[in-house]
């Protein structure tokens, strides 16, 4: 079956990022970019089920700027077949960008679609529930487990007091989490093989998608700065303020 | 104007999440309006309807949706939803399945995880894992927004008398089923939820040691979590990651044990009301947002501290 995966490229994880002056954003020149985390495992576990002869074919997919293609390259290095860029300089809200995956969707017709959870920038947790219902199709969410079993796929899901397990119809669109698998590292060969790999380039307007947004970030400012405490000197003393001072515990 | 809050509920009683809601609705303004879907669910909808400031808890009670599948609950949310000016969910596991569902097959954006309201249309968020704070306007028709429980106090559970309405609609949309489901059997309370949590880093050494803390952890009726780099080199679980790539916590004290205070580590707990660090290197980032460092060997510090508390 064909499998295709969205990922997006976010300012890498490690770096600490700042609020630029104007409080128009955050400062991202000259930051490194990488691939969101959850995305990475959506590409490795995609990979993975072509290692096990259930997928046939990985197409990968992003929503983002020229610039983007190198997270493109990465995950065909990772094993996907061949990459799809839709170009958007603008910062897209999350339903924009699902409406864009959802044209993609007819144009390709996956049987499973796999995306991060969430991007590590923006923090939404959204666009997979969203193209689910612009599909129509069912939706496992922040998944720790997935298997296909003939026209059905089981998911085990990440739920907030422990694990739940739900049958989905396919075609169907899958979230990732943490735990549902550890990205490889791609080989200097695969890195090189992959920039043969074919890389095809639309527009919103090509795909006949309005990207019109129903909210704007009006400004953007640094959280309050938490400042350093005190030094106790003995672990008699911290019980001593925690109950007296901070009043946290009895 | 109307607010539509979806309760989140377990076990027939409502969760928690439902209360810090319904205070951001408050917050809004307008009448509040409760949805309970769910199969059985007439004693829970009772009990919604005692949660103060709400004028009227609609009831849908149908199999299709147990287990909250969002397939099925997702269509009847946005069915009502569009009689509302807000709709709201607890960013729970559940909320945040559903609801950008909901949002979609409205057309409109969805506002994630506020944690204040501003005005009617205007919400603060965290971005960047809470490293950046966006000020969000909405011009949708239908609000429909996440609710971070943390940035609300509670409104109480009692002291409402709102009317309780059956709501007849019956989406099935034969898309999926429920199988199963693994709860965690620990008699602490879940991580995102505890008021106190214990967190582990790399100076635990090892996964075995990480019993002092469970030992400190029942003393105090805390949950315990872990830095990345306790995970990472295999001490314990991922699903006990604090953090900008695990869980965000908020608890009213947060003991990091262990844990030199990377800037991801951070991202996840930084919010805490009152921080406690206890390493042995002085020099540790994690003392820069301790409200009280300890510099000690966490091996004789852990033990003296459960004899204390």
């Amino acid at each position: 079956m064909k499998v295709l995966v969205a990922v997006k490229r976010v300012v890498d994880y490690n770096v600490k990022v700042r609020v630029k002056a104007d409080n128009s954003g955050v400062d991202l020149a000259n930051v490194k970019m990488s691939m969101n985390p959850f995305c990475e495992i959506a590409v490795e576990e995609a990979v993975r089920l072509k290692e096990k002869g259930v997928a046939t074919e990985i197409v990968v997919v992003t929503i983002g700027p020229a610039t983007a293609q190198e997270q493109l390259r990465t995950a065909l290095a990772l094993g996907a077949d061949r990459a799809v860029l839709v170009e958007s300089a603008d910062e897209l809200n999350s339903l924009a960008v699902a409406k864009l995956l959802k044209a993609v969707v007819d144009k390709e017709q996956p049987q499973l679609v796999i995306l991060g959870k969430q991007a590590i920038d923006s923090d939404n947790n959204q666009t997979g529930q969203m193209l689910a219902a612009l599909s129509g199709y069912a939706q496992g969410t922040f998944a720790s487990k997935v298997e296909v079993a003939g026209d059905s796929l089981k998911v085990t899901r990440e739920i907030d007091g422990g694990l739940q397990t739900v049958a989905l119809k396919l075609p169907a669109i899958v979230t990732t989490d943490l735990r549902l698998n550890e990205p490889r590292y791609a080989s200097l060969p695969n890195i090189m093989k992959a920039k043969k790999k074919p890389l095809e380039t639309f527009t919103p307007d090509a795909l006949g998608v309005s990207t019109a947004s129903t909210s704007k970030t009006l400004k953007v400012e640094a959280p309050a700065a938490r400042s350093a405490g005190i030094k106790v000197k003995s672990v008699a003393e911290l019980v001593e303020k925690l109950k007296n001072e901070a009043k946290v515990i009895q | 104007m109307t607010i539509l809050v979806i309760a989140e509920h377990e076990n027939g009683a409502i969760a928690p999440a439902t209360l810090n809601t319904v205070a951001a609705a408050a917050k809004i303004g307008g009448d509040i309006h409760v949805l309970v879907a769910g199969q059985g669910v007439g004693g829970v909808a009772e009990t919604a309807a005692k949660i103060a400031g709400v004028a009227k808890v609609l009831v849908a009670d149908n199999a299709a949706y147990a287990h909250q599948l969002p397939e099925n609950v997702a269509p009847l949310v946005a069915e009502l939803g569009k009689g509302y000016s807000h709709v709201l969910a607890p960013a729970t596991s559940n909320g945040k399945n559903v609801l950008p569902r909901v949002a979609a097959l409205l057309d409109v954006d969805q506002i994630s995880e506020i944690i204040s309201v501003e005005s009617a249309d205007t919400f603060k968020r965290p971005i960047y894992a809470g490293n950046a704070i966006a000020t969000v306007q909405s011009s949708a028709s239908v609000k429909v927004i996440t609710v971070r429980a943390t940035g609300f106090d509670a409104v109480a559970a009692e002291g409402g008398s709102a009317a309780v309405e059956a709501v007849s609609a019956a989406h099935d949309a034969g898309l999926s089923s429920f199988v199963g489901e693994e709860l965690a059997k620990s008699d602490r309370p879940e991580l995102t939820a505890a008021k106190i949590v214990v967190s582990g880093g790399r100076g635990m050494q090892n996964g075995d040691n990480f019993k002092h803390l469970y030992a400190l952890a029942d003393k105090l009726g805390a949950a315990v979590g872990a830095s990345r780099a306790a995970v990472d080199a295999g001490f314990v679980p991922n699903d006990m990651q604090v953090g900008q790539t695990g869980k965000i916590v908020a608890p009213q004290l947060y003991i990091a044990v262990g844990i030199s205070g990377a800037i991801q580590h951070l991202a996840g707990m930084k919010d805490s009301k009152v921080i406690v660090a206890i390493n042995k290197d002085e020099e540790a980032p994690i003392f820069q947002v301790a409200d009280y460092g300890l510099v000690a060997d966490l091996f004789e510090a852990i033990p003296e501290l459960e004899k204390l508390v």
